[in-house]
């Protein structure tokens, strides 16, 4: 008979291999998953980094303390104005400045809008990946208006540089008030007309229920942290645990999810939008009660003079020669401080040696952490579930390589 | 749940591992000690079973070139449950440093302990998959030691000193 035979049976494969990434539009970011695939499913993969590492660590080490808020910028350049604030923050922390309450306020409008535009460039994606468009462009109009605030308080969008140590470099204006106001106003409308979208929506519920659920146990093992650690139901938020920049003051839900899917991500991260907005009308509110034109703690070895002064004041010009130079006295002492990032606990650990820049500073990056297990986690999925899960993980390329 | 004091955990750890666990301080509150690469998986283990130190929140490396032993591994621990942080230290020296893997306790070291390969040399004995993780796979030096440049060597302009340090 006409059988067929099987030459080099060893060397037969029957898995394909598939190179998702480093530049394929669905991963959002310069990220490479070397994928063997049985027909649809994923049987293994093995993720590559580092396309975009810019040796932040190394720089840092070569900087003074004030230079290195711009390099923080460049992580996760969805939410930059957290870094920045949890950078000012370290080394507030490491100097022993206590920044007046008014400060804390202001710098807490500037996180939760920061979360904000983090979280909603993530829903939308993940509507985006899911087949549907129309809520992703709902949402990133706002996420332009909370870039004009930005604009107004700092003058950039994007990678902001916003604050100083010790403070911000100017008070916000009446124009960043009313816009931060008009903002709260308009955005719960439009998120819950997004939800609306997909919420209870029959197609993206397949979609994403289900998909890629991590119980809490193999969360924690994994070290996650941030909107997809609480999406498995633990608790977990920096700024309830240990609040910083006056979170305390403020009253505001923890949202949590049960089983760690696709979905839970979704709700906890639409959740924590309104939670922000919350918090931001709690700060409006309190900013009001503070003493007006107070937007920096009063430590002029640290924080810049007026150039005014600079020009026309002996001390203050030695003051900015000093702080420029990098020449302020600092402990010989280590510190770790971390914020609530966008995507989970960002932390910076310092080693100062009294020199004019950080003896070592080593960035914890949620993204880094959090994506170790995509790739381990992938097995067994289908890509198109693989994809998604990459989108509700939110990863950004910029804080997974530093 | 009441918080456990740095004291409390200093008497417990002490009174585990004698003169092992060494040089406490507490920089900025928080309870910072050093052990030395034999006990450290001993130490890891009690804090993660017996303190409740569940999760692993960091592992990175630090380069002192004029010490005794020059490259330490830094290990940063919470306590969920009583939020509490401790930060575990182990120098190591610079030929061929080599440590036990933390990854039997927790999947999250994989890739911390791939960076600290990656940028210190630190051989983590055991890790299942230790290979440089950010930089390419060809690179010879270990770029966050203290002796390697952060320009280029070559050119006359940008020396180091030149940018801070």
């Amino acid at each position: 008979m006409n059988e067929p035979t099987i030459t080099h049976a060893l060397d037969r494969k029957e898995t394909t291999t598939l190179n998702l990434g480093p530049t394929h539009p669905s991963t959002h970011g310069v990220f490479q998953n070397v994928l063997e695939m049985d027909g649809e499913r994923i049987i293994s993969g093995v993720s590559t980094i580092g396309y975009i590492h810019r040796a932040f660590e190394k720089i840092a080490e070569h900087r003074p303390y004030y230079q290195i808020t711009p390099l923080t910028d460049r992580m996760n350049y969805c939410s930059s104005p957290i870094n920045n604030m949890g950078w000012h923050m370290t080394v507030e922390k490491l100097l022993g400045v206590q920044t007046p309450k008014r400060v804390d306020y202001m710098r807490v409008i500037v996180m939760e809008l920061a979360r904000i535009s983090d979280h909603l460039v993530c829903n939308g994606i993940l509507g985006v990946d899911t087949g549907a468009y129309s809520g992703f462009l709902y949402l990133m109009e706002q996420r332009e208006h909370i870039y004009e605030i930005y604009e107004e308080i700092c003058g950039a969008r994007l990678t902001t540089n916003i604050g100083r140590i010790g403070g911000f470099e100017r008070d916000f204006n009446d124009i960043a008030f009313a816009k931060i106001k008009k903002f709260i106003k308009n955005y719960v409308p439009v998120l819950k007309e997004f939800e609306v979208l997909f919420t209870r929506s029959r197609i993206f519920m397949d979609r994403t229920v289900g998909v890629a659920a991590v119980d809490a146990q193999t969360a924690l093992d994994y070290s996650w942290t941030g909107p997809i650690l609480r999406a498995c139901g633990v608790d977990y938020d920096v700024r309830a645990n240990e609040p910083y920049s006056s979170y305390e003051d403020f009253d505001f839900d923890v949202p949590v999810g049960e089983t760690g899917d696709v979905y839970d991500r979704y709700m906890v991260r639409n959740e924590e939008m309104y939670q922000s907005i919350r918090i931001i009308e709690q700060a409006l509110e309190k900013i009001e009660k503070e003493p007006k034109g107070i937007f920096h703690a009063d430590v002029p070895d640290i924080y810049l003079p007026p150039k005014e002064e600079v020009y026309n004041n002996m001390e203050a010009l030695i003051y900015h020669f000093k702080i420029v130079m990098g020449e302020i006295d600092s402990p010989k002492t280590e510190v770790y401080h971390c914020v609530e990032g966008g995507n989970g606990e960002l932390g910076f650990y310092l080693v100062n040696d009294g020199g004019r820049t950080p003896y070592r500073l080593h960035f914890r990056r949620p993204s880094f952490i959090n994506y170790q297990m995509y790739a381990p986690m992938s097995s067994g999925m289908l890509l198109s579930d693989a994809i998604i899960n990459l989108s509700s993980l939110n990863v950004i390329a910029g804080e997974l390589d530093a | 749940m009441e918080k456990i004091s740095n004291t409390a955990l200093i008497e417990q750890i002490s009174a585990r591992f004698g003169d092992q666990a060494f040089e406490f301080s507490e920089p900025i509150g928080l309870l910072t000690f050093e052990t030395n690469k034999e006990t450290i998986i001993d130490v890891l283990t009690f804090l993660k079973t017996e303190l409740g130190f569940n999760f692993l929140t960091d592992i990175t490396g630090i380069h002192f070139p004029e010490a005794k032993l020059p490259i330490g591994v830094i290990y940063h621990l919470h306590n969920f449950r009583q939020n509490v942080r401790i930060r575990i230290k182990v120098f190591l020296e610079d030929e061929h440093p080599s440590i036990p893997t933390a990854f039997v306790l927790w999947k999250g070291a994989d890739w911390m302990e791939r960076e600290t390969y990656d940028f210190y040399g630190v051989n983590f004995e055991g890790h299942p998959d230790l290979r440089r993780i950010l930089n390419m796979d060809d690179m010879i030096a270990f770029p966050m030691r203290k002796e390697f440049p952060l320009e280029d060597p070559n050119r006359v302009d940008k020396k180091d000193f030149f940018f801070g340090r």
